[in-house]
């Protein structure tokens, strides 16, 4: 799917993407690019499509029953819609951190060696080490479990367990990391340090997350995307997509503006 | 507390009951709640009231007195010596002076008598001369409290008999296989057939039934055919509704009586598949005289019975597992099989064996499939391969429990504490099972 040729500032580009739950149609008309090595912001009242749209980037919406996706989401050039994409490459290299911490029930070190193994691990057991070592470095839980790597990731706590999530997803060596409300179960603390985190992925990722809260987006992203439901037909539809300065302090929508000086949502 | 609710009146609707009501209300109510306690307390009670006397009477059949009379005493033969205090010359004597000379000659040309060991010869006479009866029998419960009117009776009717404490409950009941005379007879035979037709059971149904939950789980919304094309659409649907109509009747299926599936098996299995359940497209001959009714029909036939439940509770199990747990295996690139694999079924694995053993551990009970199908109910020869002719433990008690000598009454209560332990066993290794299984999933 990679393709070397392939020269754009953006991880993801959508072009008139419309997604549709059976006959509903959840999200309509939304063209934006996602630029690499960034975080993008997608924020929004309730309803109003911005998970569907950061669900479609890996192809998560394929698992709902009825969920279709029309138009085109561009990575590295190539549809990932397109009828010879498989969902499961597409998984593997575009990331994903659930809103609720969902570790499996393993010892820590089985939740982050899964998937390099489903994904066809060649390696030793002793790069296994090295590579779940890096992992937990990298999602900067390393030095709060290196000494019981056979405990079950269940008894962490839920800060560490989401950055458990984190270091699972980092493991499987992906472009881009989706993040879907990653810390709307988490303690002002455990959020901190997960915002401090995605500054340090960004130099290797490109992060795309979901959030209902405003500050987070306003503190820990470079663009920011409004997403708000058409009340007619009640879809989600991007209202304004720009750098988070933009978004906050210029915002071109008036419904932008009304949304982030909290008149609504 | 009521005071100050009634200080501000404006908020109050009047609706709801105020001051002194108050404490009479919550009193009612708590006293409502009190009486259904006692209710739910009465329930339970009658419950284990039940199962007592049902142990009760099984343990009082099972154990209890028996009156020995024998044709001659040991101390008439001996003078009053033990027989074993004897010497082997001594026990020959007794022997050739009381037994008719033609059981002697038949006895020496089998071996001759000098040669044979005292405990040999002690036998023969116990079975020969001395002959040792059971005259009378008595459950346990008489013979510990009815003790004088016992004897009173028996000096009367058996003025020689001797009356003695008798669990029929041994060793040699264990072991023993089946016989006409209760005092011989014993339950290896259908215990190794319980325990092996158990067992072919469990390696057919088992599979057979995880796989068709994981199906119906985890690969009924799946569309293989071509959703754009009107064939391909037509294909799916036409999948998923023979799916869901699956489903429904295996609801349906497993609340229909076990005797239904008796003549389903005899039909199919014994009848129409006989060549294959009798063993003889296979070359085996054993199988031959028992014409199609052999063990692994019987498998078969309760594998059928017991699918369903097998069905639903992996189905069950398998719906529990946290749809997180899959999202997340997705997310890292697994594939579907790939997630049932390694994330579903380890963790529906608890409640799927326990559903599956609770189900099977039915299944040892079952009396009336097996009936149908042509099951033994006096056999002497263990069960020695798939095509062998075999009872169970249900039917020998049945068997035995319909003869009208008190004896068989007393053995087949034995029988059925031994079913019991069987019974209760498996359920106490399927509770063990998952709580393994589950501490081993979610704590250290």
């Amino acid at each position: 799917m990679t393709s070397a040729t392939y020269d754009s500032k953006y991880a993801i580009e959508t072009r008139d993407m419309h997604i549709y739950y059976g006959a509903f149609r959840a999200v309509k008309d939304v063209t934006f690019g996602i630029e690499r090595n960034k975080i993008t912001a997608l924020i929004g009242p309730s309803g109003c499509g911005k998970s569907t749209v950061l669900r479609s980037f890996n192809r998560m919406n394929d698992l709902i029953p009825g969920a279709r996706t029309e138009g085109e989401v561009l990575y590295h050039g190539q549809n990932l819609y397109g009828p010879d994409v498989d969902a499961v490459q597409v998984r593997r290299e575009i990331g994903m951190v659930f809103q609720k911490p969902n570790p499996f029930p393993k010892s820590i070190y089985d939740n982050i060696a899964y998937g390099p193994r489903i994904n066809g691990w060649k390696g030793s057991k002793a790069e296994m080490d090295e590579l779940v070592e890096r992992a937990l470095r990298g999602a900067a839980l390393w030095d709060e479990v290196k000494d019981d790597l056979k405990k079950s990731g269940l008894a962490l706590s839920g800060g560490q367990q989401q950055r458990l999530c984190i270091a699972r997803a980092l493991a499987v060596e992906p472009e881009v990391i989706l993040m879907d409300e990653p810390c709307s179960a988490l303690d002002p603390i455990s959020t901190l340090k997960i915002e401090e985190l995605m500054f340090e992925l960004r130099q290797n990722y490109t992060i795309v997350i979901v959030t209902h809260n405003m500050q987070q987006a306003a503190r820990a992203s470079d663009y920011t995307a409004f997403f708000l439901m058409d009340k007619d037909d009640r879809a989600g539809q991007l209202i304004e997509y720009d750098t988070t300065n933009n978004i906050f302090q210029n915002p071109k929508d008036k419904r932008t503006e009304e949304y982030i000086s909290g008149r609504f949502g | 507390m009521s005071a100050e609710i009634n200080a501000s009146g404006e908020r109050s609707t009047g609706r709801l009951p105020q001051g002194e009501a108050v404490r009479q209300n919550v009193a009612v109510r708590q006293r409502r709640g009190r009486v259904w306690e006692a209710v739910l307390f009465a329930s339970t009670v009658v419950g284990i009231v039940i199962l007592v006397m049902l142990a009760f009477n099984i343990v009082n059949d099972a154990f209890g007195g028996i009156a020995v009379q024998s044709v001659v005493e040991e101390e008439e033969l001996t003078d009053g010596r033990q027989l074993e205090a004897l010497s082997q010359q001594e026990l020959v004597g007794i022997l050739e002076t009381n037994l008719r000379s033609r059981v002697l000659r038949n006895l020496e040309r089998e071996r001759p008598l000098a040669e044979r060991s005292k405990e040999e010869l002690i036998d023969i006479i116990n079975q020969e001369i001395i002959k040792p009866e059971v005259v009378a029998i008595y459950p346990l419960s008489e013979f510990l409290f009815n003790r004088p009117a016992i004897e009173a009776e028996l000096a009367e009717a058996f003025p020689r008999a001797e009356l003695q404490f008798k669990s029929w409950l041994n060793w040699n009941f264990l072991t023993s296989p089946m016989s006409s005379n209760p005092l011989q007879a014993g339950i290896r035979t259908a215990i190794l057939g319980t325990l092996s037709l158990l067992l072919l059971t469990i390696l057919i149904a088992f599979p057979l039934g995880i796989g068709a939950a994981i199906y119906l789980e985890e690969y009924n919304s799946d569309k293989p055919f071509d959703e754009r094309s009107p064939v391909g659409r037509w294909l799916n649907r036409a999948i998923q509704r023979t799916a869901g109509l699956i489903e429904t009747n295996i609801y349906n299926l497993s609340g229909v009586p076990s005797i239904i599936y008796g003549i389903l098996g005899l039909a199919i299995f014994v009848r129409a598949l006989e060549p294959i359940t009798s063993g003889a497209v296979f070359g085996a001959n054993e199988g031959v005289t028992a014409n199609g009714r052999t063990i692994l029909s019987a498998a078969l036939t309760m594998s059928l019975l017991v699918l369903p439940v097998v069905i639903i509770s992996s189905q069950e199990a398998i719906r529990a597992v946290p749809s997180s747990l899959r999202q997340a295996s997705y997310g890292l690139g697994a594939t579907k099989w790939q997630t049932v694999w390694k994330i579903v079924l380890p963790n529906a694995l608890p409640g799927i064996l326990t559903g599956t053993i609770l189900a099977i551990s039915r299944a040892i009970g079952e009396t009336a499939p097996l009936i149908v199908i042509g099951a033994s109910t006096f056999i002497v020869t263990d069960p020695s391969g798939l095509f062998s002719k075999f009872t169970v433990l249900p039917l020998q008690i049945y068997n035995w429990t319909s003869r009208p000598q008190e004896e068989f009454r007393a053995i087949a209560a034995a029988a059925i504490i031994v079913l019991l332990i069987l019974l209760l066993s498996l359920n106490a290794a399927a509770i063990l099972l998952r709580n393994y299984l589950r501490s081993k999933r979610i704590s250290t």
